[in-house]
């Protein structure tokens, strides 16, 4: 594949928390593309700043120096509008669930697709239906939060980002709170829905017992990246 | 209610399902408008209650205009005024009718032993044209003597009190005179006087001593039939004014002078400013204890804001969630907050026979302005926006 048609490319990126003396520099000269469909593992031991590599990628971040293309966009010196733009385009799921309390399974799911404006409720709850049913959830699309499992909320939060049909999904430790059998169960709907929608997954993870399913492993250290394997 | 509200909204009704997820939050939300309700309301309502009895003491009389003294602010104070001013003014072609009243304060020990501060109005007999029609029939029996008719709301006057004294024809003393029970009229008791007494004017000069019969404390005029246009009528008091031409005297049409007395109790007397004061410490107390209830919330609810904000939701979207949780609560709030006020308003009425009711007005004014104000709660509850930063979340 042609590395100018990737969702995700990064160049010479840097990136430092906090200022004058305790200005600490968290990335260094970071390059990589991202193809599209695949997934891709990020590993590293705690503070190897991948995370601050994904937001920064996700558009979470506003980016210092270097450069970051993400779906064509340019981020770097992009604007708070442009920003809420782009993340539409997105699907985020993250260690917690973030699910909000007080709204149903359903509904959590409809917030997808509500961000986007407009559109026939209807037919927004037929897809959120759906992605849910995809996910094992279709018996409980009316339960809250709180009536559900780990395993069960953290597919609702994958059907939450998964219903728009996003172009780039980021992943942060979506398998940290789930047991083993849950846990691969739910890396392996990211991945197969992933194949299915040529959606591009960008996974940060501690987890050994799902590797096998990424098409990529990279692995940072001390702000770098160290290796970048195929597997 | 969720139906209504996605309709309304087009979208997931977050405000209410969020406001109604933690139920204890909620009425304590709840409660906090209705109490900072009930607060502006009961304020509102001694207002009311101020400006009505401001209006009543006027109400037993019928006239176009009214001459008082200038330092006169309300009816009841100011200096006497020369009853030379009654006949220059009926020289005016456009003046039909003049009569002179007399107003005095006077303290009562009522037979029951409670002391009353009494509003008496003195009046000619001749001049019973000027008086209210429903009233007017009982005026008459005031013609005799040391006569007197009583207001039947005064407060401390019970019922078994009053009636003994109208069927015992037993004579009252005020003032070290001996008056007789003539009948009764209803007024009501205000802020100044606990009730009202009617009298001729040869009987309210034998009350008064030191008022002179040549010195009334207000003319009362009545225009021709043919002349009540607002225009026409503010013509003749200009040419009043110019014809009687007094620095000590002032000449308003009646809807002026009752105006003139609304706003000069409101706004200068320490009554009113209080109360004024008060209906503000209530939409006060209200913005506090709905903007806590609503930044709790926010703070709260951060983690999932901050997921939204990533997910593309724009500030407007959490600033309308907010908003339909303030608009929520004042319009919630508001119902027990206003059926409560009815209850301490009749609780008012009953322990100080002042005219404290409610009106619709007031209810739409205060429901207008507990949506607001919760607005405004809201609006600053959304500074604690800026601290869901998604970047966060990872």
């Amino acid at each position: 594949m042609n590395s100018e048609n990737a969702p995700i490319i990064v160049k010479n990126l840097d990136y430092w928390f906090g200022e004058g003396e305790a200005k600490k520099q968290a990335l260094f000269d970071i390059n990589l593309d991202i193809h599209t469909g695949s997934l891709t593992a990020l590993m590293g031991p705690s503070g190897s700043g991948k995370t601050t590599l994904l937001t920064l990628m996700a558009c979470l971040r506003t980016l210092q120096c270097g450069s970051v293309r993400l779906l064509g966009n340019e981020l770097f010196a992009m604007t708070e509008q442009q920003q809420v733009i782009i993340r539409r385009k997105l699907g985020f799921i993250f260690q917690a669930h973030n699910l909000h309390e007080s709204l149903s399974a359903l509904e959590n799911v409809l917030m997808g697709l509500q961000v986007h404006g407009g559109g026939d409720p209807q037919k927004q709850k037929k897809a959120a239906r759906h992605v849910l049913s995809i996910l094992g959830l279709s018996e409980r699309i009316d339960y809250l939060p709180m009536n559900l499992s780990g395993g069960q909320k953290q597919r609702v939060a994958i059907a939450r980002a998964l219903v728009a049909n996003p172009q780039v999904i980021f992943a942060d430790e979506p398998t940290a709170a789930l047991d083993k059998d849950s846990g691969r169960q739910v890396v392996e709907i990211i991945k197969k829905l992933g194949t299915q929608r040529r959606t591009t997954t960008l996974m940060v993870t501690h987890d050994n017992r799902i590797l096998d399913l990424a098409d990529r492993i990279i692995t940072m250290e001390d702000g770098a990246i160290v290796s970048d394997e195929k597997t | 209610m969720l139906k209504l509200l996605s309709n309304l909204l087009g979208r997931t009704p977050i405000g209410w399902l969020q406001l109604s997820h933690n139920r204890t939050r909620m009425l304590a939300a709840i409660f906090g408008v209705a109490f900072a309700n009930v607060l502006v309301f009961v304020q509102l309502g001694i207002i009311g209650a101020f400006n009505t009895s401001i209006k009543m003491t006027y109400k037993p009389f019928i006239a176009d205009i009214i001459i008082s003294s200038s330092n006169a602010n309300t009816f009841s104070d100011g200096s006497s005024i020369s009853r030379r001013y009654m006949y220059q003014s009926l020289s005016n072609p456009d003046i039909e009718a003049a009569a002179a009243v007399y107003v005095g304060l006077l303290s009562w020990n009522m037979p029951n032993g409670k002391a009353a501060s009494m509003q008496v109005y003195g009046i000619p007999p001749e001049s019973m044209a000027f008086i209210e029609s429903s009233l007017r029939e009982s005026m008459a029996r005031i013609t005799l003597q040391n006569t007197l008719l009583i207001d039947s709301k005064t407060r401390g006057l019970d019922k078994q009190t009053l009636s003994t004294l109208l069927d015992s024809n037993k004579s009252i003393e005020m003032n070290n005179i001996a008056l007789t029970l003539a009948g009764t009229v209803v007024i009501g008791s205000g802020f100044g006087a606990d009730g009202t007494l009617f009298v001729s004017d040869q009987t309210f000069l034998r009350l008064f001593p030191k008022q002179e019969g040549g010195t009334p404390s207000h003319i009362l005029l009545k225009t021709k039939s043919n002349n009540n246009s607002a225009d026409m009528l503010s013509s003749i008091v200009n040419n009043l004014r110019v014809s009687l031409g007094n620095d000590d005297i002032q000449v308003h049409s009646i809807d002026e002078r009752i105006n003139d007395d609304v706003t000069y109790q409101m706004t200068k007397r320490p009554v009113g400013v209080i109360f004024g004061f008060g209906v503000f410490i209530g939409v006060l107390v209200g913005v506090v204890i709905v903007y806590q209830v609503l930044s709790t919330d926010v703070a709260d609810h951060l983690k999932e804001y901050a997921t939204f904000k990533s997910m593309g939701y724009e500030n407007r979207f959490f600033y309308s969630v907010i908003t339909e949780q303030a608009v929520l609560l004042g319009c919630i709030g508001f119902i027990p907050g206003s059926l409560l006020a009815m209850l301490i308003y009749a609780l008012m009425t009953m322990a100080t026979g002042l005219p404290v009711s409610m009106e619709w007005s007031r209810m739409f004014i205060v429901l207008f302005g507990t949506i607001i104000a919760c607005m405004i709660s809201g609006f600053i509850a959304t500074r604690r926006l800026k601290s869901a930063d998604p970047a966060e979340l990872f």
